[in-house]
Formats: C-alpha cells, sequence, structure tokens
C-alpha cells in the first residue's frame, strides 16, 4: 500500500492536478471573449495587465480591500487556513525530501514550529469556516453537500499529518492515511471547487482587466478594490 | 407552439406594435399569457452553449459559497436580510439551475427567474466588489435578462421600452422631428435673457455633438435649454444631431441585445456623419453606459471605444469650470447642507468618481457639501436602477429597496441631493414622494444655472429690454 501510494500513484495524482489545471487554465483564458465579455481584451493589452495584477494582489493581502475589512473576522479566518493550506504542503520540510527524491528538486523549507503553528492555525481557520457554515443563514442557503465534501477533504490531510506528527497511536496508519487524503486531494482539484487554487488567479485577472480597461482604468481612476 | 398575442418571443418592430401592447393597461393580459408561454429549451440551451463562455462558467463554478457578497447587496439588507436575497443565491437558484438542467425548465420557473432578475437585482454591481473571487453577480444578471427576453420573459414595461428604440430608436415615441422642434423652441424661448443663443443642428466637424435622453425632450424639455444655455455661455462650439440624438437604452435594461445595437448605431453613425471632436451626453447614468462603455461592443467595435472620444456631462461641466469657461458667482452658491448621489453606472462602471466633487467644490459654499457613507465606488444603488423603476409589477419592491438611499440620505442630515442621473433622479424623487423625508433634489444643469457669473458681453443691453 505504502510503495504504491508513494509511488505509481503519487506521479499519477500529481500529474492529473498540474495537467489537469493547466488544462483549465489554457481553456479559460481561450474561452474569454471580448465581445460577448464586453472588454477589450486584446486592444489594450497594458491597462489590463495593470488592472490583473492589482485586482489579484490587493486580494491576497490580509485586509488588503475593502472587502476583507468590512469582514474582519472572516478574514482572519480565511486567511490563517489559506497561508497554511498553501505553505505547509509546499514548504514542510518532509515533503521536499519527498519532492527531492521522486523529482529532483525542492523548495525552500520552514522550521517545523513554523509548520506546527501553520497548521494548527489552518485548522482552526477551517474550524470557524465550518462554524459559519453551519450558523449564518447567509451561508447556509448556499451550502450544498458537495461543500462538505470539500471541507472533509481538505481537512483531513492536515488532520491525518497532525497525528502522524505527534504520533499519536499508529505512526504507520496516519502516515499512509495522510499521503492517501493528500493525493485524493490533488486528484479533486482539477474538477471540483478546489479548482479556485489556479481558477481564483484567472477569474481575479479577469474582473481586473474589465476594471482596468472598461470600468475607469483607462480614465485613470484605479478600482478602490 | 403557445404563444400569446401579446406575451411572446418577438420582439416589437412597428409603432401599432407598441400601441397595442400599450393599451394593455399595466400589462394585465400580458402576465396572464405569459403563465401560458412555452420555453424553447432547445434555442434555450444552444443560447447558453453558444454564448455562456468562461468567464460566467467559472465563475459559477468557483464560487466558495462563501456569502461575503450578503452584505454588500442593499436588496438583502433592505428586505431584513432574508438569505434569498443573497447575491450569490439568487444567481446561483436562476441562472446556476437553468445551466444545471441544460436549460430544461418550464414557464413557472421562467416566470421565477424573471422576478429575481428585474427585482432582486437592479445590476448596480456592487457584489462583484466584495467577492473575493471576483465574481460579479450583477453582470451574470444582465446575462440571465438577456436569455429571459429572447423567450419572451420580460417585464411587459421593457418589452415595451425595447419596442420604442426599435421602431424610433428612442426611449418613448419622440421622433427625430420632435427632437429638433423641441430643441430649437426651447432656446429660442431664452433668446432675450442670452442674446445670440442658438442651437445648431447637424453642423460638421462642431467641437461637441450634445446627445440626450428621450424623457428631457417629452417631460423636461428645460433641460435641453439648459445645456444650450451653459454651452453657450461658456463659448463651446456644438451641435446636436438630426438622428442619433438618444443616448439611452432601456433595450440594456430588457436585455433586447439587437435593439442594444441599432439604437447605439444610430448615435455612432451621427458622431461618423457630423465628425465632431467629443460627444457630451447629458446627466444620465445608465445612458452613458449604454452609449459609451457598454456600446462600443454591441456595435463590434474592436478597441471597446466609441467613434470619438465621449464624455459624460460630470466630465464636461467639471472641465469648464476648472478652465474657467463657466464662472461661478461666490455669492450664489449652495449654502445649505447638500449632498451627492454617485451613479452606479458612470462611477463604479467607469470611475468617474472626481468630475462630480470637482463640480461641488465650485458650486457649495466651502462646509455644507456632505458625502453619503459609502460613496463613490462604493456608493448604493439609489433603489431604483437597471429597469425597476419603471416596472409596475414590482413597485412594492422597489420602494422598499429605496430605504438604503432614504437612509443613508437622511444620516447626511442634507435637505438637498444633487443628482446627476435620469434614473438616480427619479429614484430619489419616488423617495420623497414615498417616504417624505422633506428633501429637495436636483439635476446640476439647474443649479449651475442660476448662479453663473455671466461675462457683461453674454449679458442682454439694457436697451434691448
Ligand atoms: C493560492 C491559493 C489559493 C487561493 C488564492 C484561494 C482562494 C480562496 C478564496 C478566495 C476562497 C473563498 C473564500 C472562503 O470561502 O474562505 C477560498 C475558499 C476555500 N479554499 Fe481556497 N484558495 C487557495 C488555495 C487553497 C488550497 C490549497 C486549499 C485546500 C487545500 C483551499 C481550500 C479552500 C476551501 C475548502 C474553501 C472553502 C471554504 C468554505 O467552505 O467556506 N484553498 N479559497
Ligand atoms: S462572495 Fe463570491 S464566492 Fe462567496 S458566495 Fe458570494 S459570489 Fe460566491
Ligand atoms: S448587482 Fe447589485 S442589486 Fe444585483 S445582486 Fe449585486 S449588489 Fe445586489
Ligand atoms: S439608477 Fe443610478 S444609482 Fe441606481 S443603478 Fe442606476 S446609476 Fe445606479
Amino acid at each position: 500500500m505504502y510503495a504504491v501510494l508513494t509511488g505509481p500513484v503519487f506521479y499519477l495524482a500529481l500529474a492529473v492536478c498540474l495537467i489537469g489545471m493547466t488544462v483549465r487554465f489554457y481553456l479559460y483564458f481561450r474561452g474569454l471573449s471580448w465581445q460577448l465579455d464586453r472588454v477589450a481584451y486584446k486592444a489594450h493589452p497594458e491597462a489590463g495587465f495593470k488592472g490583473a495584477v492589482r485586482s489579484i494582489y490587493k486580494w491576497l493581502i490580509p485586509f488588503g480591500t475593502y472587502g476583507w475589512r468590512t469582514q474582519p473576522i472572516m478574514t482572519i479566518a480565511f486567511f490563517s487556513f489559506h497561508i497554511g493550506a498553501v505553505a505547509v504542503p509546499l514548504f514542510l520540510a518532509g515533503h521536499n525530501v519527498v519532492l527531492e527524491q521522486k523529482l529532483g528538486f525542492s523548495f525552500p523549507t520552514m522550521g517545523s514550529g513554523v509548520a506546527d503553528f501553520l497548521s494548527w492555525a489552518a485548522i482552526a481557520g477551517l474550524l470557524f469556516l465550518v462554524l459559519r457554515r453551519l450558523t449564518l443563514p447567509e451561508v447556509r442557503i448556499l451550502t450544498d453537500k458537495k461543500d462538505w465534501g470539500i471541507l472533509l477533504l481538505t481537512f483531513l490531510p492536515f488532520a491525518t499529518g497532525l497525528a502522524a506528527r505527534y504520533q499519536v497511536g499508529d505512526y504507520g496508519f496516519w502516515l499512509t492515511s495522510h499521503i492517501l487524503t493528500g493525493e485524493l486531494l490533488l486528484f479533486a482539484i482539477p474538477f471540483t471547487k478546489l479548482s479556485h487554487i489556479f481558477l481564483f488567479f484567472a477569474s481575479r485577472a479577469q474582473l481586473g482587466m474589465d476594471f482596468g480597461i472598461k470600468r475607469g482604468g483607462m480614465k485613470g481612476t484605479k478600482m478602490a478594490w | 407552439m403557445p404563444e400569446g398575442t401579446l406575451c411572446n418571443k418577438q420582439p416589437i418592430d412597428t409603432a401599432e406594435g407598441i400601441t397595442t401592447l400599450l393599451a394593455d393597461k399595466s400589462g394585465k393580459k400580458y402576465y396572464e399569457e405569459m403563465k401560458h408561454l412555452e420555453v424553447d429549451t432547445d434555442l434555450l440551451w444552444k443560447t447558453i452553449q453558444n454564448t455562456c463562455k468562461s468567464r460566467i462558467r467559472t465563475w459559477l463554478e468557483i464560487c466558495a459559497h462563501c456569502g461575503m457578497c450578503a452584505d454588500s447587496c442593499f436588496l438583502y439588507q433592505v428586505d431584513g436580510r432574508k438569505p434569498t436575497q443573497v447575491p450569490a443565491y439568487k444567481i446561483q437558484s436562476t441562472l446556476g439551475e437553468i445551466i444545471k438542467r441544460k436549460g430544461k425548465v418550464d414557464a413557472d420557473f421562467m416566470i421565477h427567474c424573471m422576478e429575481v432578475a428585474w427585482s432582486q437585482c437592479t445590476c448596480c454591481n456592487r457584489c462583484g466588489m466584495y467577492c473575493p473571487h471576483g465574481i460579479d453577480t450583477g453582470i451574470m444578471f444582465g446575462y440571465l435578462r438577456g436569455l429571459l427576453y429572447q423567450q419572451g420573459f420580460v417585464p411587459w414595461e421593457l418589452k415595451i421600452g425595447a419596442g420604442m428604440h426599435r421602431v424610433y430608436r428612442a426611449q418613448m415615441d419622440v421622433t427625430d422631428e420632435d427632437f429638433v422642434d423641441t430643441f430649437e423652441w426651447m432656446v429660442e424661448e431664452y433668446e432675450e435673457d442670452f442674446p445670440g443663443i442658438t442651437v445648431e443642428v447637424d453642423k460638421e466637424d462642431a467641437d461637441i455633438m450634445y446627445t440626450v435622453n428621450a424623457r428631457e425632450v417629452k417631460h423636461y424639455p428645460e433641460d435641453l435649454a439648459e445645456a444650450a444655455i451653459l454651452f453657450h455661455i461658456a463659448g463651446e462650439n456644438w451641435t446636436v444631431p438630426s438622428k442619433g440624438w438618444e443616448q439611452t437604452s432601456l433595450s440594456m435594461f430588457a436585455g433586447d441585445w439587437a435593439a442594444c445595437k441599432m439604437q447605439v448605431e444610430s448615435v455612432y453613425a451621427a458622431m461618423e456623419r457630423l465628425r465632431p471632436k467629443r460627444m457630451v451626453g447629458t446627466e444620465c447614468g445608465h445612458a452613458h453606459r449604454a452609449t459609451v462603455i457598454e456600446g462600443p461592443y454591441w456595435a463590434g467595435r474592436k478597441d471597446g471605444l466609441p467613434p470619438v472620444e465621449s464624455i459624460h456631462y460630470v466630465e464636461w461641466l467639471a472641465e469648464a469650470l476648472r478652465l474657467g469657461k463657466l464662472k461661478i458667482d461666490p455669492e450664489k452658491r449652495i449654502k445649505q447642507k447638500v449632498t451627492l448621489q454617485d451613479s452606479c453606472n458612470y462611477v463604479r462602471n467607469q470611475g468617474l468618481k472626481n468630475a462630480a466633487r470637482e463640480i461641488m467644490s465650485y458650486i457649495v459654499e466651502p462646509g455644507y457639501f456632505v458625502e453619503m457613507a459609502p460613496n463613490k465606488e462604493h456608493n448604493y444603488c439609489c433603489g431604483g436602477g437597471g429597469g425597476f423603476n419603471g416596472i409596475g409589477l414590482y413597485r412594492a419592491q422597489r420602494n422598499q429597496a429605496l430605504q438604503k438611499k432614504r437612509d443613508q440620505i437622511l444620516d447626511t442630515g442634507a435637505k438637498l441631493v444633487v443628482a446627476p442621473c435620469h434614473n438616480c433622479w427619479d429614484a430619489i424623487r419616488d423617495l420623497e414622494e414615498e417616504y417624505e423625508i422633506g428633501i429637495e433634489w436636483s439635476f446640476l444643469k439647474p443649479l449651475v444655472v442660476q448662479m453663473l457669473d455671466i461675462p457683461e458681453h453674454l449679458k442682454p443691453k439694457e436697451d434691448d429690454l
């Protein structure tokens, strides 16, 4: 089991995720239409580029936009979850040992104290998102079964990873579960709402181009996101 | 395929068609027939496949269902924060559902969609600024309106309105002759007060071609005279076209894209015929949106720009004051608390937030201008946008929608609201009528005309009087 998961399935999961998302990214931009979207993307590349970068960058900063500032608690929960969700998988020392072995390259790594902190923060953030989903009527009405599935799928790699890290009970079991759920997540990315991990940049870039080109950008007014 | 005699999928292309539909008071029979109007599900699905591309599909798919857009929508706020008024819910349960069912929906569902698209969204695009994924629900509702229009599920007034544009190239039955006659006649009325004032129709190569809202011709001709006075005093070389003078587009509210194209092309044709340096449009929000911001795309102009530089009235007025072409008599400035309505259509949707404020700095005694909160691109819709003002069927919902603007105005403590947008102006008039909060409201032109410092040589000579 362990050998299969760290062998062929590992490569497959990574390939499905990366190739899948490359295709989706390509299809997204190919599917943009200046006339249907009513944004002259090609005619004004510079204004479009500036708008796109600005719209992405502003929203990646905690409290960087009006939207984030009007909902501070949500903002804290979102960033505590997402910083962990992005940074821990990529920069955890353990993960990079595997990367080096399997693919022959690795990212810089973070200390285990930082990794612990970010992981716990991520779990806390995620639990808050769950609570919010359960209690706020305006979020409940939007929630469907898939949303719960995605939340579970996101939660599991963290939970199993931490269980293995603290050696709760059977280390081997937790490690195998961690690898399995992590790979499931990779498989799911191109086919579910999790595609937002990449498509967030596409969607934000599009609206940024819209504002950068058509809705004021070329009149010299930057949108106060 | 059952289609009503009044309510059907055919756009109105004749004056008789308009008269017939108008004769059906409040659309009684029209809405009755709608209940039995068959949905052409194949056409619906084919249209979606051809026109619903990656932008909207991705929006619908990656929506995190996080509800961060809820509070940004003023209709959610005024409707007791009903979860069904959350922007993401409104669009997922209508457009999202139609797509999920591959267009296989019935008349009841389409009527429900119509209600949501025209009474639960004014296409003010505010929510788009508050969604972390950049999902603009207002744009999607605009798209949904197009699908509904194509199938005949559109509020009665807007079916008529779109028909007006098809028949008259104007939002009401105002002909080209009516326009020219009214403008000339209104200007003549002021010849004594402003010696030398004229309106030259179809003058080629002028600096400015002026375009209007047909309502001014029909209901507020004074507005035409005021525009002429201000151009005259400012010494502008200006003209109006005898054809292609109407800037508005009820067809945009209706989702009748073919009519939008016809309408805006009539204005562009005038630009090409008269070759003005610039076009200036009147104080209207959606008119500017239709002709200047969206219009180029309907007309198939790849650069997304009208044939000549086109600006909103507030831009021209701010410039004229800045350059000293118009001078304000400081004695006559506004000396009471006054606030400003930012029109979504050119503030949020074209970033023109500074022009009107610059004007206020000239016409209001320092210290008397109070901002609404929130303001500029974060401002709330007046409550009557996207056609809402004009739809009798949804009058109760519209009146509720006005509460947000009412409260915003009350919070400023101002008794005068400057509204450089016809739709906003109407909504604010209606909110005073409905809630009687004791305010007055005004366009910029009448205010500025009254406080002009007119140079000697433009004043009437004593012995002429
Ligand atoms: C750069 C990468 C990413 C960006 C820009 C991003 C952005 C977003 C945004 C804007 C939202 C909507 C707001 C919210 O519901 O909190 C969201 C939700 C979510 N994201 Fe991400 N995300 C990224 C990476 C990830 C990753 C790596 C995961 C999982 C491992 C993930 C899982 C989720 C989940 C589960 C939700 C929904 C939360 C809920 O149900 O309320 N995201 N993301
Ligand atoms: S804020 Fe955006 S992502 Fe969240 S529910 Fe609203 S539309 Fe969906
Ligand atoms: S566009 Fe405006 S009215 Fe429509 S859902 Fe968004 S905020 Fe509400
Ligand atoms: S009427 Fe005015 S405030 Fe209302 S949507 Fe239109 S532009 Fe915005």
